[in-house]
């Protein structure tokens, strides 16, 4: 059985379906930008917030185009999709390139606004970031995906978005640096799967290395995605009476 | 056999949806499930289907056992399903490109074999139209067509009439024999539907998740001989007894009226009437329906 196959037709499914909605195109890029113009000017350091309001267009636009997955089930698509005999990692993978990428494109767009920070991080520091940002998208992607899979209704999902994801954004070092918490939340920070995705991109972005190392970030964030896709790809495989809810 | 099912069960939790049914069916007919909502249709269709584990026995589709061997059997399945499967915000060609992504098909050959589908089922002049723009029954021909795309051997259909109105449910019986007769294909359909399970070669009557008849619809039917007379009464309770002391026949209360099954409907009305004047407000005739085949084996109505 073909493995890309499955791959590349969902990945396109995801995008000509969001190209023909285009109203949430601007949705997610929207917030953010916001928040960053107000708390960046509010504190008079557009730069510092810049970095951690990628990180939260990425997530944003991620976690909530994998709801289509909840839509999905709802119409019956996933399961016609279930019931093909292509390889479940294929499907799993497709669904998520899909809106990972969509995720990542909105993140470009995000960082269109880098002259606005003072940072200068020059072609080799936007190329670098760019591709951080595709992992990143991947990651978010990938929770986005294994919450949606247990989730039988979109509200359920938006509260598991702001009960848990919203909060873990917010102790990420989006807001204050690790060096500056106190005790705990520093322990917090750095069990945080989030600190690593807003720390490996602020490397190429500000230039310089931070808290935690960018390469142990770049990695942490890998690890956490590769973790959660397999949990993503063993949800899939099971066939159990849930399928249907 | 292109279909055996051995002794197949099904739990969800503490409620049994299929207890032990077993059936088989051969190659190149219509086999029916007919049976009321709850009665274990949907759980069967869904293990045949690869999508649900049985809890105990075994099913073989096309040859490969369903839990073991899925990817085999999906291969050689095609599934129409009673909800929607449709993508609504993409294109009929776009989704039946997809679903011939997922099998494995591309290229000159997909989209020869899109086109001669969409022929087939009269949807190709809406090939690029959206789902979403489509009547209930052309999306259940491309819900068709999305199902015959990869040239399945079984057709797996639930409750395909669902939402259709008569002149299209007619259609798509006509088609689903042309399925059989021109290409060989088996179809396994489920239904709680009479006219449709009329319609099948054999069936399969599934109550509470047990088998409790098979065959084909006439000799179902026949097994109850000759008429069906429906009285309707002041007092079921008190004329049942003094029928079957006078007559022989057992009746059965059913929502208030008395149900005969008889050999001579008309002699036995003429008599009746007869000799409980007064007592009888209405009298009906039929021949047997599956309906009555369901209500002698179970004491309870299909709808």
């Amino acid at each position: 059985m073909n493995f890309w196959l499955p791959v590349w037709t969902l990945w396109s499914r995801e995008l000509v379906r969001f190209w023909r909605e285009k109203a949430r195109v601007a949705g997610y890029v929207g917030s953010p930008l916001v928040f960053w113009l107000l708390i960046g000017s509010g504190f008079g350091d557009l730069g510092f917030f810049f970095p951690g309001a990628l990180v939260l267009t990425v997530m944003f636009s991620a976690v909530f185009s994998t709801m289509s997955l909840i839509e999905d089930r709802r119409e019956g698509f996933l399961l016609s999709m279930l019931v093909s005999p292509a390889p479940r990692s294929s499907m799993v993978l497709g669904k998520i390139l899909g809106s990972a990428t969509l995720a990542w494109i909105q993140g470009l767009v995000f960082l269109c606004f880098v002259p606005a920070t003072g940072h200068t991080p020059g072609a080799a520091g936007l190329v670098e970031a760019a591709g951080v940002i595709l992992l990143v998208a991947f990651a978010f992607t990938v929770t986005g995906f294994v919450i949606a899979w247990q989730m039988e209704s979109t509200q359920g999902f938006h509260a598991v978005m702001n009960l848990v994801l919203l909060p873990l954004w917010l102790v990420s070092g989006a807001l204050f640096p690790m060096a500056k918490a106190h005790g705990w939340v520093q322990w917090l920070m750095r069990a945080n799967p989030v600190t690593y995705t807003v720390s490996a991109l602020r490397a190429p972005l500000e230039g310089h290395a931070g808290v935690p190392a960018p390469v142990a970030s770049v990695l942490v964030t890998a690890c956490f995605a590769a973790a959660l896709f397999a949990v993503a790809t063993a949800s899939a495989g099971r066939r159990t009476a849930r399928t249907f809810a | 056999m292109i279909v055996s099912v051995e002794n197949l069960t099904r739990h969800y939790g503490a409620r049994t949806a299929l207890a032990g049914v077993s059936f088989q069916v051969r190659e190149r007919e219509i086999f029916g499930v007919l049976g009321p909502n709850g009665g274990g249709k949907s759980t069967l269709f869904r293990i045949l289907a690869t999508m649900l584990a049985p809890s105990a026995g075994a099913a073989r589709v096309a040859g490969f056992d369903v839990e073991r061997q899925a990817a085999d059997v999906r291969r050689r399945i095609g599934v129409v399903f009673q909800s929607q499967s449709l993508d609504k915000k993409l294109t009929v060609f776009e989704n039946l490109r997809a679903q011939g992504h997922l099998f494995g098909m591309h290229g000159r050959a997909l989209a020869e074999r899109m086109e001669e589908v969409a022929l087939r089922l009269g949807v190709a002049d809406r090939r690029d139209d959206l789902v979403d723009t489509l009547s209930g029954g052309l999306r259940r021909r491309v819900e068709i067509a999305k199902g015959l795309l990869h040239r399945p051997t079984v057709l797996l259909m639930d409750e395909p009439s669902t939402g259709l109105d008569p002149g299209a449910r007619r259609e798509l019986w006509q088609y689903v024999e042309e399925l059989r007769d021109r290409q060989g294909i088996t179809v396994l359909v489920t239904t709680h539907i009479l006219d449709e399970a009329d319609r099948a070669d054999r069936l399969l009557l599934l109550h509470q998740g047990k088998v409790v008849a098979e065959g084909a619809p006439a000799e179902l039917k026949s097994r109850i001989g000759g008429d069906v007379v429906i009285l309707d009464v002041d007092s079921p309770a008190r004329l049942a007894p003094e029928l079957l002391a006078r007559f022989g026949v057992g009746a059965t209360a059913v929502n208030g009226s008395l149900r005969i099954e008889t050999g001579n409907g008309h002699r036995f009305i003429a008599e009746a009437v007869e000799a409980f004047p007064g007592a009888i407000r209405s009298v009906a005739l039929h021949k047997p329906t599956l309906e009555d085949v369901f209500l002698d084996e179970t004491g309870a109505r299909l709808t």
